[in-house]
This record gives structure tokens, sequence and C-alpha cells, in this order.
């Protein structure tokens, strides 16, 4: 089922949580809404479930306006940052909940219900914890019973509000795994919020970047890290450099004074060379090397004093023989500009 | 060498450990005046009174302390605190309940003043809670014109000792229930409401078995306090012997009489409804632990 959010605004008191949100999601797609706290990415998810209403603008499922139905109607399957697991049901009877509240005439018989539940316990691979109870299960096993539980009303939508978030990192990792591997296995079109752009570039088909009630970007995990639309995106989604910067015939230029223009690198793409090598290049001498892990992390100050950050392949450094407080050329190879007022 | 470093350990854990052990607690004598304080307490203001109640009960025997029972007044005034009990206690578990769920769930202009009034009655006299209804409903009050002209009789009949009996006793379901209501926040309502489960069965199947405890906690006291009361009955019951004397009224028309085993004897059903007020409230808490306990046995394969 498509989702379409069209010019939603949400106020909380004097707080703006959200600012004319348009927002198209494609029918069985994985969608990240990522975003820093605060950005309103929660409160977007929890007005496309119903467990929050707008101010104004209307959210449609398949093109029909459900803005007024309540979370109950709208068959969502809604998981929570902290699980919200009922404490006083055994793992069974919380998946078997939302067959068991349905009215009688559509309620599945006992053998179906049990069918249906222990299918899903397949699925998340709890068969033995049937009759645990929440509290007896670790955070990585909580969260797969939220999971079943709100798939087992066969939801025409499924959303996740952090889904990971309270989870340690290593845990994180596997169900964010499995999370994708579960989408590409029952394509239900699902949305989920993260603050995390590490999970939201690995996990999702498209990712919309929310910012102070706004939306930034919306686009594949590669357009938006590739191609950011905003220095917020420049900002949020990866480590960058701001220098001032110019644009002179089409081309980027990094400069040492103010231009109103800010210029963004990526630390990956600048290249380190002992020798100038022609057009653009700054000297920088080194202040700090950090060799541990898969690239090598160079800290240096321009020679107009600002600091800079480069990484560099374990190859390229063990080739350049680098050392601390060495004069080298850098040469950034993508520079993008951004008006001033805009990047602040 | 390694014997002389042993030693040197033995010799630098000693001392350390004695330390710990004298910093985690008072001197001998500190412990036991303050437990020697607490105990004298406890036996001055609740074991003394309660065996002078049924000293003083069976002081003529067991053929006398039944016979108190015997007489049609007091079996009357048993009968009249059961029934103002069995009204005001389930209108106020429902009254509290349904306050604990507004205050807890929602947010709403007028909140802290609503908690404000539910406290009322512990804040207020009840003798004025009982004058508060005469002064309504009694034959000069405010109503009580309209009342004789539609032959309702409220005030020195049974309306009025359970008017009275509800408005004292009804902070006691909400007060337990709402820390427990509060504490536990909206999500698991939110997930039964996303599932599909209208309000009514979010209620009964998640909210409810939650508190379960504490609501049952509440009625304890909130029972304890409605046949026990006697300030507010008293102004509104009118004294009228066998027709709208409750049991604490009936008690002080005794011992007034000079009655007093019989007296004490009325006053011991109150003492023994007391203990087993404290008998049921102890296994409600030992429930809710043992539980918590199931629940969170340890899981021997706990794996992702």
């Amino acid at each position: 089922m498509s989702i379409s959010v069209r010019g939603i605004r949400k106020k909380f008191g004097q707080f703006q949580a959200l600012d004319d949100i348009d927002l198209e999601i494609p029918d069985g797609q994985l969608v990240a809404l990522l975003g820093p706290s605060g950005s309103g990415k929660t409160t977007l998810l929890r007005i496309i479930a119903g467990l929050e209403f707008a101010d104004c603008g209307t959210v449609q499922f398949d093109g029909k306006d459900i803005s007024a139905q309540s979370a109950r109607d709208r068959q969502v399957g809604f998981v929570f940052q902290h699980y919200a697991l009922f404490r006083h049901m055994t793992v069974f009877e919380n998946i078997a909940f939302g067959l068991r509240v349905r009215p009688r005439a559509l309620r599945p018989s006992e053998p179906e219900i049990r069918d249906k539940v222990n299918e899903l316990l397949a699925l998340i691979q709890l068969k033995n914890q049937a009759r645990r109870y929440p509290s007896q299960l670790s955070g990585g096993q909580r969260q797969r019973v939220a999971l079943a539980r709100a798939l087992a009303v066969e939801p025409a939508v499924l959303l996740l509000d952090e889904p990971f978030g309270s989870l340690d990192a290593k845990v994180r990792q596997e169900l964010r795994h499995w999370l994708r591997q579960l989408h590409d296995e029952v394509h239900i079109t699902s949305v989920f919020v993260t603050h995390d752009q590490e999970e939201a570039l690995e996990v999702a088909d498209l990712v919309a970047v929310m910012n102070e009630g706004h939306i930034e970007q919306v686009g594949s995990p590669e357009e938006v890290y590739n191609r950011p639309a905003t220095p917020f995106v420049f900002n949020f989604l990866g480590n960058v450099n701001i220098f001032h910067g110019r644009v002179d015939d089409g081309k980027a230029y990094i400069q040492e004074t103010d231009t109103g223009n800010l210029a963004f690198v990526r630390p990956h793409l600048l290249e380190i060379t002992r020798q100038p090598n022609g057009a653009n290049h700054f000297r920088a001498t080194t202040t700090h090397i950090n060799s541990a892990g898969p690239v090598v992390k160079v800290d240096a100050i321009t020679e107009w004093g600002a600091p800079v950050h480069v990484e560099i392949s374990q190859e390229r450094f063990q080739a350049l023989r680098l050392a601390k407080n060495e004069l080298v050329f850098l040469t950034p190879r993508d520079i993008a500009v951004f008006g001033k007022e805009r990047a602040s | 060498m390694a014997s002389i470093a042993q030693t040197q350990f033995r010799a630098a854990a000693g001392p350390h450990s004695s330390a710990a052990g004298v910093a985690a607690s008072e001197p001998a004598v500190v412990r036991w005046v303050l437990i020697g304080v607490a105990v004298a307490f406890l036996a001055i203001f609740l074991f003394l009174p309660l065996a002078v109640v049924f000293r003083t009960a069976f002081q003529k025997g067991i053929e006398f302390y039944f016979q108190a029972f015997r007489d049609p007044d007091t079996q009357a005034a048993i009968r009249l605190t059961l029934l103002a009990a069995g009204i005001a206690v389930p209108l106020n578990v429902v009254f509290g309940v349904a306050a604990a769920w507004l205050i807890g769930k929602f947010e709403f202009f007028g909140k802290s003043l609503l908690i404000t009034l539910i406290d009322l009655p512990f804040s207020v006299s009840p003798v004025v809670a009982g004058l508060i209804f005469v002064l309504l409903f009694g034959l000069q009050g405010l109503l009580g014109p309209w009342l004789i002209a539609h032959g309702i009789r409220i005030v020195f009949a049974l309306p009025g000792i359970v008017l009275a009996t509800i408005f004292v006793t009804f902070p006691f379901v909400a007060r337990e229930l709402l820390p427990m209501i509060q504490s536990q926040g909206n999500e698991e309502e939110e997930a039964a409401l996303t599932l599909g489960a209208s309000g009514w069965q979010t209620f009964f199947r998640v909210t409810l078995p939650n508190v379960k405890w504490a609501l049952i906690y509440g009625v304890i006291l909130c029972n304890a306090r409605a046949m026990g009361e006697f300030g507010a009955v008293s102004v509104v019951s009118g004294h009228i012997r066998g027709l709208t004397d409750t049991m604490p009224l009936h008690i002080e028309i005794l011992y007034n009489d000079y009655q007093f085993v019989a007296a004490f004897a009325v006053a011991s059903l109150l003492a023994l409804l007391a203990l087993a007020t404290l008998v049921v409230k102890s296994i409600a808490e030992w429930k809710a632990a043992q539980q918590f306990a199931a629940q969170s046995a340890a899981d021997p394969e706990r794996s992702l």
C-alpha cells in the first residue's frame, strides 16, 4: 500500500514539530525517516499511524484520505522503541492479541490463531520461548516479539519507531539485516524512524532526511549520501570538512577568505600528496594520525590555520610513509558549494 | 617468595575488610535502642489496644461475648454497616478506576485541580463532611423542602449514610491506582489500539491486569475505612437504634450505656476486620511479588 503525506503541520504548544511535510512512499518500499532528535521524525510516524493527529494536512493510503480514521481502523502495524509488549501476557498471547480482539465475525478460530502464532514464532526464531513472559527475554528477543505481534494482524503498512534504538551495537547489526531480509520476503510497505545514518543507509530503499520539522531530501541511500541536496544533509550523513568556497565557470574552489559561500568536502575525497600536483591544491601540516581501522584518519592544519580531516586507505598510508608534523599537499576531488545563509 | 607475597596480601586485606564491616552498620547499642523504640511504639499504639479490646470482649466468658451479637439492634447495626460498605465500595471502585485512568493517561485542563479534589476527603474533617450533607439534604437544608415534598429521605436514613461513606472513602482506590497507572505510561495501550482493540478491550485486557494488585489493595483499604467510618456517618445518621446505627456508632452507644462487654465484642469484629485486611494485603503483595518473580526468573538460554 502506498502512503502519501500532504502538507502536514503539527505544533506542540509553541514548538513547531512538523512544518508543511510532503512525502510519497511507494508501495512495498522500506523507507527510513532519518534525522536528529527533535527533527519531527517520530511525530510524523505517529501521525501516519493515527496515534497523533496533525493540525492540518492529510495522510492517504493508496490515494484514500484516512486522516480522520483512528489508529484502530488504519490497519497499521506499529513497533515501539521500547517494545511495549503486554507484560502480563506470554510471548504467545502477545502475538495472538491482535487476532483475539477482533469482532466475533472476523475472529479466526482457536486452531487458526494457534497456527498463525506458531508460524510467526518460527519466523522470529522464538518457538521455544512461546510460554515465557516479556521480562524473561533479552532486548533483541523482545523487539522480535513486538514485530511478530504487529505482523500477526497482517497490516497494510508496518511502522517502526527507532526499532533498534535501545539495543546494543551487535544485536542491532543482526536485527538490521534480519529486518531487511524479512522485508524482502513479505514486501510490506514499511517506514522506520532512526537517528542512525548508518542504519538508514544500510537498510532502506529510500531515505527521507528530516531536520527541524522539514524534510531536507528524499532519495535512495546512494543519492542522499553522494549527492546531498542541502548542507544539513551533507553534514548529517557522514563526516565533512567545511571551508570557504566559490564557484568559477561551473567549477568549485576552496578559498582562504570568506566569500559568503561554504565548500563541503568529504574526508575521503581529499587526496594527500607530498609534492604539489597542479591545480587547486593547498598546503597543510599533519597534526595527528590514527591508523587503527580499515581507513587511516589524518588530522591536519591548513596553511590558513583551519583544521581539516582526511581519510586515506592503509595502502596509500604505507606508500606515503606519513608522520606527524609534516607538510603535505591536499587536493579535493569533489567539492560542493552552498550559499552561507542556507548552510547555517 | 610466593608465600611472602601471600602474607602481605592478607595483611593488606585484613583491616580493609573489617573497616568495610564497621562502615556498613551502626554499633550494636544504637541498633538495639532503635529496635526497642520501634517495638515499644508498636506495643503501646497497636498491640496493647488490640489486646484490651479482645480481653474486655471476653471478660465474662465466651457465652457473654456471643450473647452480645444476639441483640437485634446489634444485628441491625452489622447489617447496616455491611449494606453501606456494600454500596459505597463498588461505587468508589468505579469512580476511583475512572479517575485514575483519566488522570494517569490523559492531559487536560484542570487536571491538578481534579487531583486536589480527589484528595479533599483526606483533608476535610469527617464531621464537616457529614455536616455538608445535612446542610444540603437536611430538613432546613438547601434541597430539604423539595426532597420532603417528594417523599425522599436522605439524611437520617440509609442514603445519607451511604453518601457520607462514599465521600470519606473515595480517595483510596484512585490514590492507590494513580502511581501505578502513571508509571506504566501509554505505550501498551497504544500498541493495543494499533492492533485493533477497542477502548473497552484495551482497558480490560491491558490496563486492568497491569494494575490488578494495586486495585485490590485500594479496595481493601476503601472497605476497611467504609466499615470503620464514625465522624461523617455520626452526623448524618441521627442515631436511630436498630435503624440508622452502623457498627462504630453502635459501639459508642453501648459504651455510653456501660455495656462494656457488648461494646468491645462489636469492636472486636471491627478489629478482626482490620486484621483480615492486613492478611489480604499481605497476600496481595505476596502474589504480586510472586507474579513478578515468575516473570523475571532467570532464563538459562537467554540468547538473541
